[in-house]
């Protein structure tokens, strides 16, 4: 399989700040907001460069909502900015009708997104929030995987008209696809191939796919790892011509099972090729205090809870 | 200026469009409507600044945000009026198939709605929006929007009252159709709104009041009065007292138009009180 290195340990919300920091300096119609979280989101830089084009709103997250849809009109392209949880379930008639519905050029960025946030607890820990937004029509949604990843997502949703609701983290997790990577909105990431299980994963679990799939390895199971960074439009080619091969699925998110990224793989196999699919995922609970690592344990997020997943899918094949 | 009766023959005739349209699909807002007929004909031909077709960016020129979007039978008719969109295709409101939706909508493509509203209590963060990027682009028109008021119900109008005056968001006028109905009854009755004007003053707008908002010289004295306080470091609000149904005798003074069509025999009666003028559709 192919190795990849760890290159230190970031958080990815740091990558959504540098993306902005960068576009700060390099397309002048974007305009970031923020609900009172500069600091979690990491957009000093952009607002000691550009301070006419930020604007903070407050704790008041559907006003925010409600300004960056305005801010389109005029032909800024407005990067929202809280926690996950603000960010959709607080303000989803705001995003709905306002943005997705009157077709805005407004960003949403979300960070703080799942369990990982860890210790304010379940208040902020939102794992729903994939579901919500990709149930709107015409919203993209995207979970890069890491660092460079989301710096690069950032970058590229500013050149993208339309919608977009692009999630990360709080906490610090591998940093290994390349820095210098051009990310494509819809283009799943084939990381290793393999033959007997295709393991499909966003967000930070793809880190958690490959050592899972390092440690199958050595037992002798051929995983192919898919890092699936936009939830939707769902690269569905990749899915099938990876599961048409392996013949059986695990598929691993930071997000309730109920709506989830596998959930949209699950209908992609049943419409096109069914076949065995286990998920990794929180079982339709909230969340609770923790550290990320006891967290990931206990609910069943990190490589030991893939890996037991391939083991249960391929005695199903 | 135009002439006032011209003006005046166009709010009769808005009158009659907002009647056959709710009536021909038995469906849709005549109260709300009616009330406002008067503001949309001045707003759209004597007070804003407005380029030749339409554009979604619409810079340098003044943009209108209706926020209570059921009014969309008066919005409809004074944008076809006013050369949008042909006054024929008044007849396919709340159709299927039409660009003329129960509710204003961008998806349909229809000129001159700049956003979707309907859901009520986010049109005013979206004006201020639209305030803030003109403000960016170095513009000097202006940012108008309506809002029922009913409507300031909605906890995010005060998000956006705050953020508006806070961050000096003065080319901004927001009306308030002060009609004191809602859908149960009175606003009063449902929940409380009490001194409007005072609340947004506390708020630290600028505000002013038209007492009779149908009186088309009044509205258009008041509206004229607001726009020449923009660009003075305030929000500017207008409280524009409205009769909800005004125009038509039964359907004045009363909430229970807000929603509901007339019959064949109810528009009889509502058209002969405001004859044609300028021509149905």
């Amino acid at each position: 399989m192919t190795q990849y290195t760890d290159q230190g340990k970031k958080d990815t919300r740091s990558g959504y700040g540098a993306g902005m920091t960068e576009l700060g300096r390099t397309n002048p119609n974007v305009v970031a907001l923020c609900a009172d979280l500069v600091g979690s989101l990491k957009i000093q830089d952009f607002i000691d460069e550009n301070p006419e084009r930020f604007f903070q709103i407050g704790i008041a997250e559907a006003n925010m909502m409600g300004i960056a849809a305005g801010l389109t009109i005029g032909g800024k392209i407005p990067f929202t900015g809280t926690f996950a949880n603000f960010s959709t379930g607080r303000v989803y008639d705001q995003i709905r009708q306002s943005i997705a519905y009157s077709d805005k050029n407004v960003k949403i960025c979300a960070s703080h997104a799942g369990i990982t946030l860890g210790e304010d607890g379940a208040t902020h820990q939102i794992l729903e929030d994939i579901g919500l937004m990709k149930m709107l029509p015409g919203m993209t949604v995207i979970n890069p995987c890491d660092y460079n990843q989301t710096k690069a997502a950032t970058l590229a949703i500013a050149e993208h008209h339309g919608p977009v609701y692009l999630r990360f983290g709080r906490p610090k997790v591998a940093n290994f696809t390349p820095a210098d990577q051009t990310f494509e909105i819809g283009n799943a990431l084939m990381l290793s191939p393999g033959t007997d299980v295709t393991i499909i994963a966003t967000g930070h679990l793809v880190w958690e796919s490959l050592l899972a799939a390092e440690e199958l390895e050595n037992q002798g199971i051929s995983c192919e790892v898919i890092n699936i960074h936009t939830i939707k439009p769902l690269d569905e080619k990749a899915i099938l011509d990876s599961v048409k091969k392996t013949g059986c699925v695990v598929t691993a998110e930071e997000h309730n099972y109920l709506g989830g990224l596998g959930e949209s793989v699950a209908r992609t196999l049943a419409q096109h090729h069914p076949a065995p699919q286990e998920f990794v995922a929180t079982q339709d609970t909230f969340g609770e205090s923790g550290t990320p690592e006891q967290l990931m344990e206990k609910y069943g997020l990190n490589n030991k809870a893939i890996a037991a997943a391939v083991l249960k899918v391929l005695k199903r094949k | 200026m135009a002439n006032m009766q011209t003006l005046e023959d166009l709010v009769t005739q808005v009158r009659r469009d907002i009647l056959r349209m709710v009536h021909k699909v038995n469906s849709g807002h005549p109260g709300g409507s009616l009330g406002c007929t008067e503001f949309f004909v001045a707003l759209y031909n004597e007070l804003m600044e407005l380029k030749e077709g339409f554009d979604m960016d619409g810079k340098d020129e003044d943009l209108f945000f209706l926020s209570n979007g059921h009014i969309s039978p008066v919005f409809y008719s004074v944008l076809a009026r006013r050369g949008y969109f042909p006054v024929e295709e008044l007849n396919t409101f709340r159709l299927i198939d039409s660009r003329l939706q129960g509710h204003p909508t961008t998806h349909e493509g229809l000129p001159g709605v700049r956003i979707a509203s309907g859901s009520l209590g986010q049109g005013m963060s979206v004006a201020i929006g639209a305030a803030l990027a003109k403000k960016l682009n170095k513009e000097n028109t202006l940012v108008y929007s309506l809002h029922g008021d009913g409507e300031l119900q909605e906890g995010q109008n005060w998000e956006a009252i705050m953020y508006a005056a806070g961050n000096k968001v003065d080319n901004l006028i927001a009306t308030i159709d002060r009609n004191g109905q809602q859908i149960d009854g009175s606003t009063e009755d449902v929940l409380p709104l009490g001194d409007i004007a005072e609340k947004f003053k506390v708020f630290g707008w600028d505000v002013l009041e038209i007492a009779d908002g149908n009186d088309l010289e009044q509205v258009i004295a008041g509206l004229k009065e607001a726009k020449s306080r923009t660009g003075k470091g305030k929000p500017v609000c207008v409280v524009m007292t409205t009769i909800m149904g005004n125009g038509v005798d039964f359907m004045m003074h009363t909430h229970a138009w807000h929603g509901k069509a007339p019959n064949d025999e109810q528009l009889a009666s509502a058209l002969e009180q405001n004859p044609e003028t300028l021509g149905d559709y």
